[in-house]
């Protein structure tokens, strides 16, 4: 699904080099975990992986379904199936969430050459999703994120990717901040999102979400590359140990 | 009538005409409607006129003169309708009333000048709730038309009316409304000015705002050469409740544009709340100008005043000047001001587009998003819609 290859990323404007060398290789149907102490370059890796300007790939790919990312807009990646759901969502007053979302739904299945949502579909469609997340109707009508708590906002995250049904879907610390029930309505939106032609990049810093969601690889990152990759018992590695030992062991 | 006009004319010789010189005049530049030939202005064809589906009725104006014939038939349940030519006494004496004391303290030189020379206009007497908006629609047919209307709305106690104004008058026009709000009275003004690309106007409000009554204006500005809108409002009775906004967009890919507004918001009894929402959004060399005061006079406690002007710069070669003024003279009141410049939202713009939403998609919605404030201003679902509409028209002919 998502191919990796030695991916270097510097800042646009400064020499400061984020990500030395990434590799990861992400099947169909799989959920891999990045775990990394902060400043590590998580969040950068799903933005380069998303399109997001400002930063500079030097050297390195990586393809989505055989597609090369690094050449397409973020909109182009969005169609070709990839989702970030950001660490810190993004509020826009006076555009509605009903509205954003289906500009978004429309302007990608144009995109892919399919026929547009009706405004009727489209509301069974959301309203539907959304009681998974137990986002009400009032939630749907407000600007996009605006006045939203912190767990409202990774839930419309969640919204978000249920309505879009992207192939590659990016969670960046979509549990930080959330109290155990709502990163458990969170954890049951992605899982009922899990399908085999579905793959998961779940960026976290703790064990608890993998709990919920279980990964079949865990990586962790420090300094700008992936230093072990290993099964969901990696996870509670570092859980019990913190990244100290992990860190001596590369350095 | 003739009285309002001579004493016009003659508070016009005693000030002059507006120059640079002049303190309000700074930013903009009036030699354009003060010379003698009409700068050319061709005249914008619009397939469907806004507010088509609207019940309403609608005065028609072309080029300036009253068109019966293209007009409905001006009877409304609640508002007597008459013609500048044909003012019946009430408006005889209201002519002119508010333009005059509206020169205090800063002198409105157009404002005169429209009163000793206005050449049409509607006078409306509205006793009860207009069952209707009432609609005056200018059409523009010479690319050298000048128009110079003064229209009067009088709202008796308790009265409601919703006044639509759209279009572009003439080629050049100066235009001024003037509105009285009676006690527990209710007036809304909606105003997409027309858009002609080349078309010069100045245009002034004077509205008294009396005791528990409702003012709001909201004015859409899409292109014109150069305009120069102002307002004077001055709430007379405790708690009374005066609101003006407005939303402009710009392109100077399109010729000049040039927008000013000026606005003067005086609490003179306790209890006010006044709003002044002001957007611009500005492409290609668009100029924005906004000069907003609040004065709060002595003994209107309790006032609750704001005041925001912000300009949406879609790149680096536009202009935004502002200049918001406050001057308290009571203690116990609430108000603040604000002005800022910016330009389109990096991380915003990124979050739409990592959903799929194309580049200029993603900006119109941002665009959308900036004016939400001043739209919001509209309290007509239907009109506020029919205005969403034009916007969306407007960002799908500007992109790239
Ligand atoms: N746009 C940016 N400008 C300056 N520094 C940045 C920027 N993006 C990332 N960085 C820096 O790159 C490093 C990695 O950041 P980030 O990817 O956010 O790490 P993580 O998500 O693992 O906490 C940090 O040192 C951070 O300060
Ligand atoms: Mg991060």
């Amino acid at each position: 699904m998502l191919e990796i290859k030695n991916l270097h990323v510097k800042l646009q404007d400064e020499d400061k080099v984020i990500l030395k060398g990434v590799n990861l290789s992400v099947g169909a149907g799989q959920v891999h975990a990045i775990m990394g102490p902060n400043g590590s370059g998580k969040s950068t890796l799903s933005y380069v992986l998303s399109g997001r300007e400002g930063y500079e790939v030097t050297a390195g790919s990586a393809t989505l379904l055989g597609q090369d990312l690094l050449a397409l807009d973020p909109e182009e990646r969005a169609a070709a199936g990839l989702f970030l759901a950001f660490q810190y969502p993004v509020e826009i007053p006076g555009v509605g969430n009903m509205v954003f979302l289906r500009t978004a739904l429309n302007a990608q299945r144009k995109a892919r050459g399919e026929p547009e949502v009706s405004a009727g579909d489209f509301l069974k469609l959301v309203r539907e999703k959304a009681k998974t997340l137990k986002i009400d109707a009032e939630m749907l009508k407000r600007p996009v994120n605006v006045g939203f708590s912190g767990g409202e906002k990774k839930r419309n995250e969640i919204l978000q990717m249920a309505v879009l049904e992207p192939r590659m879907c990016i969670l960046d610390e979509t549990d930080s901040g959330l109290d155990v029930d709502a990163m458990k309505l969170v954890a049951d939106g992605v899982n009922s999102l899990r399908d085999a032609g579905r793959s998961f990049l779940v960026i976290t810093h703790y064990q608890r979400l993998l709990d919920h969601i279980a990964p079949d690889v865990v990586h962790i990152m420090a300094d700008g590359r992936i230093i072990r990759s290993g099964g969901p018992e990696l996870a509670l590695e570092v859980e019990k140990n913190g990244y100290a030992d992990l860190l001596a062991e590369v350095l | 009538m003739q009285a309002a006009r001579a004493s016009a004319a003659a508070r016009l010789a005693d000030m002059g005409l507006p120059g640079r010189r002049d303190e309000y005049w700074r930013w903009t530049n009036p030699a354009p409607l003060l010379a003698e030939a009409v700068p050319e202005a061709e005249a914008f064809r619009v397939d469907t006129p806004i507010f088509s589906d609207l019940p309403k009725v609608r005065l028609v104006f072309t080029d300036g003169v009253y068109d019966a014939a293209a007009s409905d038939d001006p009877k409304l349940a609640g508002v007597e309708v008459a013609r500048l030519a044909d003012a019946p006494e009430w408006a005889a004496g209201f002519y002119g009333s508010l333009e005059a004391s509206g020169q205090s303290p800063v002198r409105r030189p157009f404002a005169a000048l429209n009163t000793a020379r206005a050449s049409d206009g509607v006078m409306l007497r509205v006793t009860g709730k207009a069952a209707r908006p009432l609609h005056i629609s200018y059409r523009q047919s010479s690319n050298t038309s000048e128009a110079i209307l003064h229209h009067c709305v009088m709202l008796e106690d308790g009265a409601e009316l919703t006044l639509l104004e759209t279009g572009t008058a003439a080629a050049r026009a100066n235009l001024v409304l003037e509105v009285e709000v009676g006690a527990g009275a209710r007036f809304h003004h909606i105003r997409p000015q027309g858009r002609s690309y080349g078309h010069r106007l100045v245009s002034a409000i004077f509205a008294r705002v009396g005791a528990g009554a409702l003012f709001k204006s909201f004015t859409l500005s899409m292109n014109g050469r150069l305009t120069r809108n102002e307002a004077m409002i001055e709430i007379v009775g405790d708690n009374a409740v005066a609101h003006i906004a407005g939303a402009a967009l710009g392109d100077g890919a399109d010729g000049e544009f040039h927008h000013d507004d000026t606005v003067f918001v005086t609490h003179g009894a306790e209890g006010g709340e006044s709003r002044q929402v002001f957007k611009k959004v500005l492409r290609h060399g668009a100029t924005g100008i906004f000069q907003g005061k609040i004065l709060v006079r002595p003994g209107a406690q309790k006032t609750d005043g704001y005041q925001i002007s912000q300009a949406l710069m879609l790149d680096d070669l536009c202009q935004f000047l502002a200049k918001p003024e406050l001057e308290i003279y009571a203690d116990d009141v609430k108000c603040s001001h604000g002005s800022t410049t910016g330009a389109i939202d990096e991380t915003a713009l990124f979050y739409l587009r990592s959903r799929g939403v194309p580049r200029e998609e993603a900006v119109a919605l941002l665009v959308l998003s900036f004016l939400a404030d001043a739209i919001d201003e509209i309290d007509d679902a239907a009109i506020a819609a029919e205005i969403l509409a034009r916007l969306q028209e407007w960002l799908a002919r500007h992109r790239g």
